[in-house]
Parts: C-alpha cells; sequence; structure tokens
C-alpha cells in the first residue's frame, strides 16, 4: 500500500465530473476545489446527485467524464482500496461478525500498520465509546453504531472522509448533537471533512462551506452566510430556509443600487447582490427581515403598502404572518416578539418594511417555486 | 389459561407424528440391532439376546463401504460448495429482477422423479451420451476409460442431486449480507479477495453450514447414485443396508448398521458444527 494513490494529500479537485446512467445524467460537469482540511458540505435535494459525487470521490462509482485529484496527485481510476479516503456510510455499514473493536481496526490491519490497539483505544475514547469495544454492532443504539462508523473512518487518518447522509438514522435531539460533535472532531483531527446531506440546518450548522447541488450541478457555492443572505439562484433561496420572492422590473439605477418597481411600488437593491440578467428581476426578502407595521406608524427603507394580515401564527419565540398583498401574493413575515407591540391580527391593514441591504435579486425568468418542493425531512432515500 | 395451553396445542400434531413415525420405529430398530436368528427357525426369524457384538461384526464386515460413504458424502460436499456458492452469490448481488427466475430454475429439477435423474446421468456419462467423446478427444481419459460404474459417476451424481440443498441456503444468508459492508471493506483498504475472507465468507457461514450439513448428510446415508451409476466396488453403507434389509433379510445387522451411520452422522455432525458455527452471527 504504499504506491503514489494512498500516500495522496492536498486539496480535493473535481473537475468536469460527470457521470450517466443511460439517458440519466446523475452528475454534469461539476467542477469544484475542496480545501484541505476544510469542513465541506454538499446539500440538495434527493437524487440531485450528492451522494452519486460522493461515491465517485470514494471510488466506488467511476465517473463518465472528468477527473478526481487529490492535490496533485491524480485519482479518478484507482479502486477504493488504494485511495486514502474513507466514508463513513449512510447506516454506517459496520461489520456485523465483528466486534467493535475488529471493525475499527479492519482497515489498519489492511494496511498492516503496527500498534493497532493504541490506535483503536485512541479512536474509541475520541467517540467517547471505549467501554464498548468488545461488543457487537447489533448491540448498539444507532447513536453509538453512528459513532462508530466514524471512529472506524477517522482512525486510518485519510487525507478526507467522506460522511454520506451520517445523521439522517437519528432522531432529532441526538442529531443536533452529534452535528455539534462532528464539528469538534473535524477541528480536533484536522482531516478534510466532506459531508452530503439534504438537511440544510445540518450543513449550516457544521460546514465552512457549502455547495448547493440541484439536477446534477452546483447550484452556488459558499459559507452558509453567504448563502443564506445573499442567495443567487430561486432554487437556493428557496431551499435554504424560506423566501419571499416578489416579481418585478428594474426601472433604474441609483449609484450602487438598483430601483425596482414591484407592482407600483419602488424599492432598492444593491447591485453587488442582484444576480438578474435583465430588467426582468424577482425581488427577494426572508421572511424575518421584514418589519410589518400599522398604517400610522412611520417606517424607512424599503416599504410596501397596502397589505393585509391573513393568518397569524404565534410560535412563542415568534410569531408569522401571512399578508396579502394588493397583486395578490401573500409574503411571510416572522416577527420576533421583543418589540412589547401588540401582535397584528387578522384582517388588518399593514405595511411593511426592511432594510434595503436585504434585499437580493434573481433573474426574472427563474421559476419562483424553485426548491420549495422538497421536504428537508424526508426519507433521506436512494439516488 | 388458554393463553398458556396454545404452544402445548400446536406442537402436538408435530409430536404425534414424530412419535408415532420416527421415535417408534427407532426404537423398534435398536431392539432389531441386537437380536440373533432363532435356532432352527426360518429365513427372518430373530429373537431378542440383546447381542451387542451385532454392531462389532457388521462395523468390521462393511468398514470398507462405512469409509467410502463418508469419503464420497464428503468429495460431493466438496464439489457442491465449490459449485453452489458463486452461484448464490451471482444470484443474490448480480440477479436483479431474475433473482425469482433464477432461484426456480435451482430447484426445478425437483419436478422430476429423483430416480429418473439418476438415471438420466447414467445416459449423460455413458458411451453413447456426450460426454466422454470429448473427454477422449481431449486426452482428458484414456480411449479405453468408461464414466459410468465409477466413483467418478456416484459422486457427480450425488454433487448433482444435492446441490439445490446447497445453493437454497446459501443464497438465504448471501442475500442477507448488506452490499453496503463489502463496500465498507472496499473503503477500508480491503482488495476483493480480502473482502471475500474477511467480510463475505464469514457473513455468509450460516449458509455454508446449513448447506453442507444439507448435502452431507443425505449424501452420507443415500445409496441411490451408487446403485445406479456405481459398481460393486463403488457400494456406500446404503447399499448395504438396503441389501441386508430387503434381499438378505439380515434384518439385525442392517439395523445395527444404520444406527452405526446415524451416531457416526451425528458425532461428525456436532464436532463440525461446533468448529465451523460457533461464532456468533446475526
Amino acid at each position: 500500500m504504499s504506491d503514489v494513490a494512498s500516500s495522496a494529500r492536498g486539496d480535493l479537485i473535481l473537475s468536469h465530473l460527470t457521470k450517466s446512467y443511460g439517458d440519466f445524467t446523475a452528475v454534469n460537469d461539476l467542477s469544484l476545489t475542496i480545501p484541505k482540511g476544510s469542513f465541506f458540505a454538499l446539500l440538495g435535494p434527493s437524487g440531485c446527485g450528492k451522494t452519486t459525487t460522493l461515491r465517485m470521490i470514494a471510488g466506488l462509482e467511476e465517473p463518465t467524464q472528468g477527473t478526481i485529484s487529490l492535490g496533485t496527485t491524480e485519482i479518478t481510476h484507482t479502486k477504493p482500496y488504494q485511495r486514502p479516503i474513507n466514508t463513513v456510510f449512510q447506516n454506517y455499514a459496520l461489520f456485523p461478525h465483528l466486534t467493535i473493536f475488529e471493525n475499527i481496526a479492519f482497515g489498519l490491519r489492511r494496511r498492516g500498520i503496527k500498534d493497532v490497539d493504541e490506535a483503536v483505544n485512541k479512536a474509541l475514547n475520541l467517540v467517547e465509546l471505549p467501554h464498548l469495544a468488545q461488543r457487537k454492532p447489533t448491540q448498539l443504539s444507532g447513536g453509538q453504531q453512528q459513532r462508530i462508523a466514524l471512529a472506524r473512518a477517522i482512525v486510518n487518518r485519510p487525507a478526507l472522509l467522506l460522511l454520506d447522509e451520517p445523521l439522517g438514522a437519528l432522531d432529532l435531539k441526538l442529531r443536533r448533537q452529534m452535528q455539534i460533535e462532528l464539528k469538534w472532531i473535524q477541528k480536533e483531527v484536522g482531516i478534510t471533512f466532506v459531508h452530503v446531506t439534504h438537511d440544510q440546518e445540518e450543513a449550516m450548522t457544521m460546514a465552512d462551506t457549502i455547495a448547493v447541488m440541484n439536477e446534477g450541478q452546483i447550484e452556488q457555492m459558499g459559507s452558509p452566510a453567504d448563502l443564506y443572505d445573499n442567495p443567487e439562484t430561486a432554487f437556493v433561496a428557496n431551499f435554504l430556509g424560506q423566501s419571499n420572492l416578489i416579481k418585478g422590473t428594474v426601472s433604474s439605477n441609483d449609484g450602487d443600487n438598483q430601483i425596482v418597481d414591484l407592482f407600483g411600488q419602488k424599492i432598492s437593491l444593491r447591485k453587488d447582490r442582484s444576480h438578474g440578467v435583465d430588467s426582468s428581476i424577482y425581488a427577494g426578502i426572508r421572511p424575518e427581515k421584514f418589519r410589518i407595521s400599522r398604517l400610522e406608524t412611520a417606517t424607512s427603507g424599503n416599504i410596501l403598502t397596502g397589505g393585509k394580515v391573513e393568518d397569524v401564527s404565534y410560535i412563542g419565540v415568534s410569531t408569522q404572518y401571512q399578508v396579502l398583498m394588493p397583486w395578490g401574493q401573500e409574503l411571510m413575515v416572522f416577527e420576533q416578539n421583543d418589540d412589547g407591540v401588540a401582535p397584528f391580527s387578522v384582517g388588518e391593514s399593514v405595511n411593511i418594511s426592511w432594510e434595503p441591504s436585504f434585499t437580493f435579486g434573481l433573474r426574472g425568468d427563474e421559476d419562483a417555486e424553485a426548491g420549495t418542493e422538497v421536504n428537508p425531512d424526508e426519507d433521506p432515500g436512494e439516488e | 389459561m388458554t393463553k398458556i395451553r396454545t404452544p402445548y396445542l400446536l406442537l402436538l400434531p408435530g409430536m404425534v407424528f414424530l412419535l408415532t413415525f420416527f421415535i417408534l420405529p427407532l426404537i423398534n430398530l435398536a431392539q432389531t440391532s441386537t437380536q440373533t436368528p432363532v435356532g432352527g427357525g426360518d429365513t427372518g426369524q430373530y429373537e431378542q439376546t440383546l447381542r451387542f457384538q451385532n454392531y462389532f461384526d457388521a462395523f468390521i464386515e462393511n468398514r470398507e463401504q462405512f469409509g467410502r460413504s463418508f469419503l464420497y458424502a464428503t468429495s460431493a460436499t466438496v464439489l457442491a460448495l465449490l459449485i453452489a456458492y458463486p452461484l448464490a452469490y451471482a444470484i443474490a448481488f448480480k440477479g436483479g429482477k431474475y433473482k425469482n427466475f433464477m432461484l426456480v430454475l435451482v430447484i426445478a429439477p425437483f419436478f422430476t422423479s429423483f430416480l429418473l435423474r439418476t438415471v438420466a446421468w447414467k445416459q449423460i456419462l455413458g458411451e453413447e451420451g456426450f460426454v466422454v467423446q470429448p473427454l477422449r478427444t481431449l486426452g482428458i481419459i484414456s480411449e479405453s476409460t468408461t464414466l459410468t460404474s465409477s466413483a467418478f459417476a456416484v459422486v457427480a451424481g450425488m454433487t448433482y442431486n444435492f446441490l439445490p440443498f446447497m445453493t437454497l441456503p446459501l443464497y438465504a444468508s448471501i442475500d442477507r449480507i448488506d452490499p453496503r459492508t463489502l463496500e465498507a471493506s472496499g473503503d477500508l483498504y480491503a482488495n476483493g479477495f480480502t473482502t471475500f475472507r474477511k467480510v463475505t465468507l464469514p457473513l455468509s457461514m450460516p449458509g455454508v453450514v446449513a448447506g453442507t450439513l444439507l448435502t452431507f448428510i443425505p449424501a452420507a446415508g443415500d445409496y441411490v447414485n451408487a446403485a445406479i451409476l456405481g459398481s460393486p466396488t463403488t457400494k456406500m453403507l446404503g447399499n448395504v443396508i438396503e441389501s441386508r434389509y430387503f434381499r438378505i433379510v439380515d434384518y439385525p445387522t442392517a439395523a445395527a448398521l444404520s444406527f452405526t451411520l446415524m451416531i457416526s452422522i451425528l458425532i461428525l455432525v456436532t464436532f463440525y458444527v461446533r468448529k465451523a458455527g460457533t461464532e456468533e452471527l446475526v
């Protein structure tokens, strides 16, 4: 195991990676660089090609086209067992006939590494389960199996650790706990993590960089804050959290800003946050960025008038309103319950305002519903 | 009350059946095995004299056939395993939507009688068959060698006849293996052969144990294959028992041999299961 591929280190570089199954293209000309040592998430709905991408990196699928490199070493056609890459599988795939200790030792033994005991015990301590060494996988809970799967991969000190929906089978509470733990472990060991998930919250909590995938391609890549605050496509705007997208036209320019006409009302939008190509545009605003106010209250920033409260849901930390606008669209407004203002009631006439710098602009010919149909809590499923 | 009784009531028909058709005949067989001929009586008349020497005599007299039974049964079992494992593996992992169809093909021979199939093998291996001539032409066997009436034919017949018993349990346990564990093995630096040795084979051990038992046990007691495909020099213990019972009417020897065979198999199997099947499997 002393060949070039197994000792490769460095950034992971995917170049024009394509995978087709007959007529169906699962991954379409995907190029991407994942810096060494980062926590990277591939986020997207089932069937977007994220798992296929991960399997190609692991060597479990052969790309139809394109190359995969680790640093300067190309590994596109090397076998999985020749790559310095380990995977935490979706349902853990622990070896049921081996003890936990032997499960973790598996990779070390195959490579003929000495001091198996010490390395395995260290890995068991890292995941805080040293007392389970002699058990069989079926005697462990889902959360414990998850940690063992992680220990089994990490113990090999790979250049790259792939995580395929690793938390998908855990309940919500355990998932939150493991998210924090995974992030801590990643910092601790300093290995590049590539995490595949359909859960936007999970991706945002853990990753330094997220690539949002849709239909085999990357829609947008960036830090969680970038993606959330300044989405470039309707899919990203809807898949990561919720968005209000209002159809309009760019009517004029004002220095660094564009003035956008939304059904006769003018708002402003920073040019560097506008991703439209012509005058037709969708103005996007996150629901929590809206402020809702009674007609007599003075407001500043971008203002839309003529709203009528259609629905009020009080959910403790915030109140969620559905506000019907004169052009027939219902806007979502999340208002923090921290300003002492009496809640608005259904039927009340209101104005909506927001800080202009929160506005983002999307191409007017996009499908405003893209990414909304996806239920993030659905079965992770096969791709 | 009913709740407690129900399981026993469900057991009852099976127990009655086993008692009538297995336990009682077995006791009868045990009794017969220590009998001796009635002095001055007719052929087939025996009386109980508790002559345990019968066992020793029967064994000494037939030790050759005894050894042959185990040799042939072991050979057939090993051959069946070598043929059935790749077959079961292919059906389980590569069968896709044809899985069930392929399984039907595996058991399809059962739709014809066991005897008929064995007789067919006689034809296949015979002088007019399509096996002998090519082998002679290729020089694998000499011109004068025949395939029928040989140990080869007996073992081949047994291998063929018991193949489904090997294939089905193997398939069942290979099919249960999560293919992701095999991927995980590759991911953890094991090549194809190591993955087979360290993951696939251990996980399919329940099938290997079940399949070899289901093949070995009936094969060791079989006499049909040796009778149809063999010769006097390939006689197995089953053939001896058959002829003692139905031709020579020597019931005590036949019974003693039956018992000896049964107990030997039992000991061998216990030893084998201890050795191969103790590992706790899921």
